[in-house]
């Protein structure tokens, strides 16, 4: 069902009836718009007052929110090297489903994005087989080893757009003040992930009374703070632009909240198991709610939630981490980490709007302004000229995601069966729509 | 579950003894008693079991552990296969899913399982059709340690109810740590846990129990010294400075020992580290050390345990059990 945005010409196509969103401008009005080709071409209340002239299709957005596709800042897509967990068309069809119209994968796969030739060849692939946007992040370092920095500045020019060794620390904070001092020089962004390795040991979920019940190896929240407190010193002495992957633990709020204060180029995303989910999910050894910081406890996701709403926080990932079942059918300190996240980011995150949390904007504009920004992306936004990447959102109906309906290749979620209110109608890249929800599914 | 009558042990596994309840450890302990006695006879030899097949699956090597509960199946009749991962396949790299699968395929009535990582006893017991008993996973839960120590605290004291009972040694990464406190505290006695900081967490007490760093404190007034065995790999600058230097502070020895009451019971559950948690004569002092009394209460306990799950079990063939052929 779902058709590559790259081939063939939409055409003109008017949306009509909708509820226009966008963060970008703090939009929120009644209106339509009208996209050309690829390309956002009107948008405005009394557009289409008098009807859609013949000629244009139209789309009734039955007074649902329009809002730009969103970007998911983190995902894991398996290719090249682990097609069995993801591939670009699936994880592409995956984002479609969920809204996203903007994929950012990690360059953890084998071999690692490190070279510029692999950046090409995952644009060149994800032209013939996604039906989304895909743009890699460069490895940070050669082969994410913690020891060379990669070429970004070449990264950069085929196409990477910011630099992390994906699920990695960095440790050497020589080698990470000299990545954040040359990064700045080409303005490019780094992004961390925050565990200090040696605290973290063979550590497997939150460290606490759970993990103490369970006989588990915990991680304590130091091993993420004290991550993050370095790294701000070193953004200190260097001034590169810096992104705490994904935060878990209150503590790094009030880490990140100083450093904003003092006006730092520092910026920092949630995964959305970190605000819909805390640790009593492992429960009885749940290896599906096996993460990556891991989930923290009920306090830690308040303070993410409050994070969020005061701006500490900057974007909303999915953090998509397929795993096949063998991966996770284990004992838990053996299992694989990481959720199947693109499907359930945008439903877990309208949980927020539902229950009073954040208002609608705010939410939108953390998956698709705040990091279109970050990013420089020329996506995020319902403006004349823009690219007409686009959702139609359903804020009320309410379902139940279930394992088997995900559409992504592996289906590691811990939400199966969780209700859930609200979810993409319609998702559109380039003018065309790569997917549309039908009710009878 | 909840409205089950007493004097009933209504779970089709062992697991851990988190979760039961004190009328249900009652039950096993007081079949247990009737074993020890059997088990003194000449003719241990029971046919209760007979028919019945009991697999041994060690993915972690033991000696007492697996012969008790070898000795245990035999007395009651069944026939036993012991399995450890030397010889098996997970060195081929099967999973234990897949390993569970396989022998779930021999229908055999008992799986008794010991591995190396928290929860993995769980994981396997939600994929065989059989009765599991837990012989230890990870740092999780050793249930049949826990009630083999209760037995033999029973037997000595009379009760659990209200005395002290003081956990010495690496409590951090215990399974005997831990089933022995939820099978304590539940029981009503009051339990303390001593061992140097690296080797505890302050949050052992939100199960209950007092947590203490020094032995002499720790000791005052025990009823009860069950001392746990450190890791080699433990010992040498990890955890602890030295072997040494643990036996200073930590080791049981007749001075710390003077804390406890004069007729506190020593206990260990072996196999013991002579001169790096517990003194020579302390373990051996044959007034005060129920060491070996604990080996003998613990095949009573697993031959209770056997009996009281198989007897849950149908004795009509699996339904499957032609389609299977």
């Amino acid at each position: 069902m779902a058709r590559s945005f790259s081939k063939g010409d939409p055409g003109q196509v008017a949306y009509i009836n909708a509820r226009l969103i966008d963060p970008w401008d703090g939009r929120d009005e009644p209106g339509a718009l009208l996209t050309e080709g690829s390309r956002i071409a009107d948008i405005g209340p009394g557009l289409f007052s008098d009807g859609v002239p013949e000629g244009i299709s139209t789309v009734d957005c039955g007074g649902h929110v329009l809002a730009p596709g969103l970007i998911d800042m983190r995902a894991f897509l398996g290719e090249p090297g682990f097609e069995h967990k993801e591939t670009l068309a699936t994880g592409s069809e995956a984002a479609a489903v969920g809204g996203v119209t903007t994929i950012i994968c990690l360059p953890g796969t084998n071999p690692v994005i490190d070279d510029a030739a692999l950046v090409e060849y995952i644009e060149r692939r994800a032209r013939e087989y996604a039906v989304v946007r895909v743009h890699p992040m460069g490895a940070l370092t050669n082969g994410t080893e913690g020891h060379e920095m990669t070429e970004m500045g070449l990264l950069a020019e085929a196409g990477a757009v910011a630099f992390t060794d994906g699920d990695r620390f960095l440790a050497d904070a020589q080698l990470m003040r000299r990545a954040l001092s040359y990064a700045s020089g080409l303005d490019l962004l780094i992004v961390q992930h925050l565990e200090e390795a040696a605290l973290a040991g063979s550590g497997c979920m939150n460290e606490g009374e759970l993990a103490l019940r369970l006989g588990l190896p915990g991680i304590p929240i130091a091993a993420e703070v004290i991550a993050l407190e370095r790294d701000l010193r070193l953004v200190e002495l260097t001034g590169g632009r810096y992104h705490a992957a994904c935060v878990s633990a209150a503590e790094s709020v009030t880490c990140l909240a100083r450093a904003k204060a003092r006006e730092l180029p520092v910026s920092a995303g949630v995964a959305a198991h970190h605000f819909a989910l805390n640790e009593t999910a492992v429960g009885d050894y749940r290896t599906f709610a096996k993460t990556s910081p891991p989930l923290r406890a009920e306090e830690d996701r308040l303070a993410v939630i409050q994070g969020m709403r005061d701006g500490t926080i900057d974007v909303i990932v999915s953090d998509h981490s397929p795993q096949d079942q063998e991966s996770k059918r284990q004992p838990f300190i053996q299992a694989a980490s990481g959720i199947a996240g693109l499907e359930t980011m945008l439903p877990l995150a309208l949980e927020l709007y539902h229950n009073g949390s954040l208002p609608l904007m705010r939410i939108l504009e953390m998956m698709t302004a705040a990091p279109a920004r970050l990013l420089g992306l020329a996506v995020g936004r319902l403006e004349v000229g823009a690219p007409a990447d686009l959702v139609v959102i359903d804020l009320e109906t309410p379902w139940r995601i279930s394992e088997e309906g995900l559409v992504a290749k592996s289906k590691n979620t811990p939400f199966d069966r969780r209700p859930i209110q609200g979810r993409a109608l319609r998702t559109v890249v380039a003018g065309h729509t790569v997917f549309e929800f039908t009710a009878s599914a | 579950m909840a409205t089950a009558a007493p004097h009933v042990y209504p779970h089709r596994h062992l697991l851990g003894i988190e979760g039961l309840s004190a009328a249900e450890i009652t039950v096993l302990l007081d079949r247990s008693e009737e074993y020890v006695d059997q088990n003194r006879r000449v003719d241990k030899k029971q046919s209760l079991l007979r028919g019945r097949t009991l697999i041994n699956l060690f993915f972690e090597s033991s000696t007492r552990t697996r012969t008790s509960f070898e000795l245990a199946g035999k007395r009651l009749g069944a026939d036993v296969i012991n399995m450890s991962a030397e010889a098996s396949s997970i060195r081929k790299g099967e999973t234990l899913i897949d390993t569970a699968m396989t022998l779930n395929a021999m229908h055999p009535d008992a799986l008794v399982v010991r591995h190396p990582h928290s929860g993995a006893v769980n994981l396997l017991a939600q994929k065989v059709d059989c009765a599991v008993i837990n012989a230890g996973d990870g740092s999780h839960e050793h249930p049949t340690q826990a009630l083999l120590d209760a037995l033999t605290i029973r037997r000595r004291r009379g009760r659990l109810d209200g005395l002290i009972v003081a956990i010495c040694g690496d409590i951090l990464h215990s399974r005997v740590a831990r089933s022995n406190i939820h099978l304590l505290i539940t029981m009503g006695a009051r339990v303390r846990v001593v061992a140097p900081p690296t080797l505890v967490s302050p949050l052992f007490d939100r199960m209950g129990v007092e947590v203490h760093t020094n032995m002499e404190t720790g000791l005052e007034g025990v009823d009860i010294v069950m001392m746990l065995r450190l890791q080699t790999e433990r010992m040498q600058g990890s955890y602890v400075p030295s072997v040494r230097e643990y036996f200073h502070f930590y080791g049981l020895d007749y001075q710390k020992l003077a804390a406890a009451k004069p007729d506190a019971l020593i206990m260990h559950p072996g196999p013991m580290n002579r001169g790096v948690e517990i003194d020579t004569d302390v373990a051996d002092d044959i007034d005060r050390s129920v060491i070996r009394e604990q080996v003998e209460m613990g095949v009573a306990v697993r031959m209770a345990c056997l009996d009281i799950l198989t007897s849950h079990l149908s004795n009509d063939p699996p339904a499957d059990a032609d389609a299977a052929a």
